[in-house]
């Protein structure tokens, strides 16, 4: 009978979900259809978008899109094989960029909680760190691109982008990984403490278990943060093949060809769903320790 | 769990840093750290002789810096002025949601999937679709940019905020036989106060960020985005630092605004 | 107001009439009887303690009575009304375990909130206020916020708030549940001075033996599974004074461990006497 109730609220959730995503869809054609050309206006400023179908295409003209050529070009291929490659390009930088983001996060959550003076210094800066826009310098990355060599490896345009999307995804981890290790209780730390029970064994029977339930979001946000770094830092950068790129040579084809600039929209929607979502899978591995704390 | 009783008012009304207790090494570490850094930076770059297109030194940024004061704050000023636009078109968006999603769950499970969507997504990617909605040569989209992004941080965080309610709160308003609207404002709203402005804390650099890389997608000129990527093209990288370091503090200046409110609003409450 | 000494053929109605009321919570296998046939007459002016382990339906008698709650069966009368009228009426003031002070308002504001929800001018407000703060001993506080107060003063705000509108009846929830012990002893000394002063009838929830005994004119004793009255003990039978009428002292007298022995034998179910009374720390 309780599995019956979950199945209900989960097909009710879902068909909602549904319901929601078709109110958007619905309320874009109905004002593409009924509103004015010029938009809506007030004084100079324009509050709502033009209605034209240069400014505002069809939702379907958007799917159908995806089924027809990126060019005019003979052997030009579909729109949907370019965006799902260029979105697979995003995603694997952004993967990267996770992975570095995560283990410099966790080192970093892992010093502070040992030493207090480690915490006294840094955390102010993870916290700043994250209102310098650091993606403000991907412009100016742009020639380190192969102009790095460090021992035999050179430094690509790939590369610089990972690093920025690390950037931004190792602040959730640093953070969240910090409250969790902090998270067990003194009773708890003064039992481990009576028993004799040095700071590694402490950190492997108590302070890993109850940080899970911290880092766990901590992670989720940093796959998203990931890929939305990847993908401006592509723009910035100007590295070509991924999502970011095609975004701007898209936007470009827009007076002709009003659906296409969408159609890597769609793509960066769907890697950043399936980034969370990856690191969600992540979390059901982990699930017996999420009993073990409850994030606030 | 309990003082003395009588024990008089605790002295300390000071409002509380969310960085454990102040003492001077909380202080002055990050400082020490902060000092370090930029004369390690410094001698680095002079050391090993490091091109200015890969790294400035500080104080080649700080020459530029003072040079070009002006167009450093007058970009700031148009990128600041979209970042608040943004900010507060968000936070009212975001409000006004998570009260409507918090008061019919209808409107929450609905919202989910493109709250979910949003809050994954980069959304300056819509930058261009937007600049070819409202127009190229205003700044609506950048606005429209920095609204969405700081309106996800807030929707959430509000409506965190108004499930917060303490069950004993519900129940004296019933006791007292409170008004539907009055338990919204007696209780409800200023549960969910603290919460707001820690959505709008959390969302404050993402509007500046938003702002100014929506710059690097098209529009009009005039902001911090664009200054950093003309200077580039034309290989003066000190001057695009500069103006770097003009998004550096237009983004702490969000951000510390943001969180002495935040701190304002949550001043009565025991951290938990 | 009262006289306490004559103990009260009440003029007029009950403060509290419970019958037959039978409270269950969930449905099917996972059902739980919460309460069960509880029967219960409350004096005007009279103190009335509910004492019993966890699970044995107290609070949730309380609730029934404040109309945060509704029964499954039998009837709640609060002064005659049904429990929903009498608090749409507002004849009673409530005080819960957590004191339940908004944290954003100061104290005047949280002891003025019932009068403001119910729109009385500003002006009688203040007087009022000044009153309530005076009575509790914490006048100098009144623009101080909750965070800034011990838990003994929080709790003494909440009860100011719950005094607001002068009700003639009080509900209590282990008001003083989470102080120490030497709190709140003197938080039970200055609620039978306030009780004294405002005639108010008391139904009173604790788990605290010494405190039931000590603040009541009865003490009624539950048993849990299902939640039902085991037994009532008439503190007033033992030689002590009336609620309203005790000082600090008669916590030293033999009628007071008299009392304790006999709440406590009802508590354990064995037909004790006396000879249990000695310690009485009990909790």
């Amino acid at each position: 009978m309780a599995l019956v109730n979950v199945v209900l609220t989960r097909s009710r959730a879902i068909v909602l979900g549904l319901l929601g995503v078709a109110a958007v869809v619905a309320t874009w054609d109905v004002y593409k259809a009924l509103g004015p050309e010029q938009g809506v206006l007030i004084g100079t400023t324009r509050v709502l978008p033009r209605t034209t179908d240069l400014a505002m295409p069809h939702s379907w003209e958007m799917l159908q899109r995806f089924g027809e050529p990126v060019t005019a070009r003979i052997g030009a291929p579909d729109a949907f094989s370019a965006v799902f490659d260029a979105s697979m390009f995003s995603l694997g930088l952004a993967a990267r960029g996770w992975l570095i983001g995560v283990v410099v996060g966790l080192l970093l959550a892992l010093a502070m909680s040992r030493f207090r003076i480690v915490e006294s210094a840094l955390l102010p800066w993870v916290v700043l760190s994250q209102t310098v826009p650091l993606i403000a310098i991907a412009p100016l990355v742009r020639r380190w691109g192969s102009e790095i060599e460090i021992g035999s490896y050179v430094w690509t345009s790939q590369d610089s982008v990972a690093v920025i999307a690390a950037y931004l995804a190792f602040f959730p981890v640093a953070v969240g990984a910090l409250r969790g290790l902090k998270s067990p209780d003194t009773t708890h730390l003064d039992l481990m403490h009576a028993l004799g029970v040095g700071w590694w064994r402490t950190l492997l029977t108590l302070r890993l278990p109850a940080s899970v339930p911290f880092v766990l979001p901590a992670l989720r946000l940093a796959a998203a943060s990931a890929v939305i770094g990847a993908v401006v830092a592509e723009v910035s950068i100007g590295l070509k093949g991924g999502l970011g790129r095609m975004v701007i040579d898209y936007a470009v084809a827009a007076s002709g060809d009003p659906a296409k600039p969408w159609a890597p929209i769609f793509g960066a929607v769907a890697i950043g769903l399936l980034a969370a979502g990856a690191v969600g899978l992540l979390g059901l591995a982990l699930r017996p320790f999420r009993l073990t704390g409850v994030p606030r | 769990m309990t003082t003395v009783a009588d024990a008089g008012p605790a002295k300390d009304t000071r409002a509380r840093l969310p960085i454990a207790e102040v003492r001077w090494s909380t202080v002055l570490a990050p400082l020490v750290v902060g000092v370090v850094a930029i004369a390690a930076w410094e001698s680095v770059v002079e050391a090993f002789d490091i091109e200015p297109f890969v790294l400035p030194a500080p104080s080649a940024i700080w020459e530029q810096v003072r040079l070009h004061g002006d167009s450093i704050a007058s970009g700031a000023s148009v990128t600041g002025r979209n970042a608040l636009i943004g900010t507060l078109l968000g936070a009212v968006l975001g409000v006004a949601g998570a009260m409507l999603a918090g008061s019919f769950r209808v409107v929450d499970q609905m919202a989910a999937p493109v709250v979910a969507a949003l809050a994954v997504i980069p959304i300056v990617a819509l930058a261009p679709v937007l600049y070819s909605m409202f127009g190229a040569a205003v700044d609506t989209g950048r606005i429209i940019v920095a609204a969405v992004s700081v309106t996800i941080p807030v929707y959430l965080n509000t409506l965190r905020g108004l499930r917060q309610v303490r069950q004993v709160h519900l129940d004296l308003m019933t006791a007292c036989a409170a008004k539907r609207w009055q338990v919204v404002r007696t209780v409800t709203l200023p549960t969910a106060t603290p919460y707001v402005f820690t959505g709008l804390r959390v969302a404050s650099s993402l509007a500046v960020i938003a702002a100014l890389i929506a710059e690097y997608f098209g529009g009009p000129i005039g902001g911090l985005g664009k200054s950093i990527t003309s200077s580039a093209a034309s290989s003066n990288y000190p001057l695009a630092w500069a103006y770097v370091s003009g998004a550096i503090v237009l983004g702490l200046l969000f951000y510390i605004v943001t969180l002495l409110v935040e701190l304002w609003f949550s001043r009565h409450l025991r951290p938990t | 107001m009262t006289n306490p000494l004559i103990q009260p053929e009440p003029l007029g109605q009950p403060a509290i009439q419970v019958r037959g009321a039978h409270r269950v919570f969930g449905k099917g296998r996972k059902q739980v009887d919460a309460l069960s046939a509880v029967d219960l007459t409350v004096a005007d002016g009279e103190f009335v303690s509910l004492i019993g382990p966890s699970g044995c339906g107290k609070s949730t008698l309380l609730r029934l009575v404040a109309d945060l709650d509704s029964p499954t069966s039998g009837e709640v009368l609060v002064f005659g009304k049904s429990a929903r009228q009498a608090r749409l009426d507002q004849e009673y003031g409530i005080a819960f375990q957590q004191s339940g002070l908004l944290p954003w308002r100061t104290v005047a504001g949280n002891v003025e909130l019932p009068l403001k929800l119910h729109g009385i001018n500003s002006e009688i407000r203040r007087r009022r206020v000044a009153e309530l703060l005076e009575l509790v001993g914490l006048t100098d506080f009144a623009r101080s916020h909750p965070d800034q107060l011990s838990g003994g003063m929080q709790q003494r705000v909440a009860i100011a708030r719950a005094l607001a509108e002068s009700p003639r009846l009080l509900l209590m929830d282990e008001p003083f549940g989470a102080l120490d012990e030497i709190t709140r002893e003197r938080m039970q000394n200055e609620l039978v001075r306030i009780c004294a002063e405002t005639g108010a009838a008391v139904l009173f929830v604790t788990h605290s033996i010494p405190e039931a005994v000590f603040l009541s004119d009865r003490v009624v004793v539950m048993s849990p599974r299902p939640g039902r009255i085991a037994g009532v003990v008439d503190i007033r039978a033992d030689g002590l004074a009336a609620a309203h009428d005790r000082s600090a002292g008669v916590r030293e007298e033999e009628g007071f461990f008299r009392a304790v022995g006999e709440v406590r034998s009802l508590l354990h179910g064995t037909p004790e006497t006396a000879a249990v009374a000695r310690g009485v720390d009990h909790r």
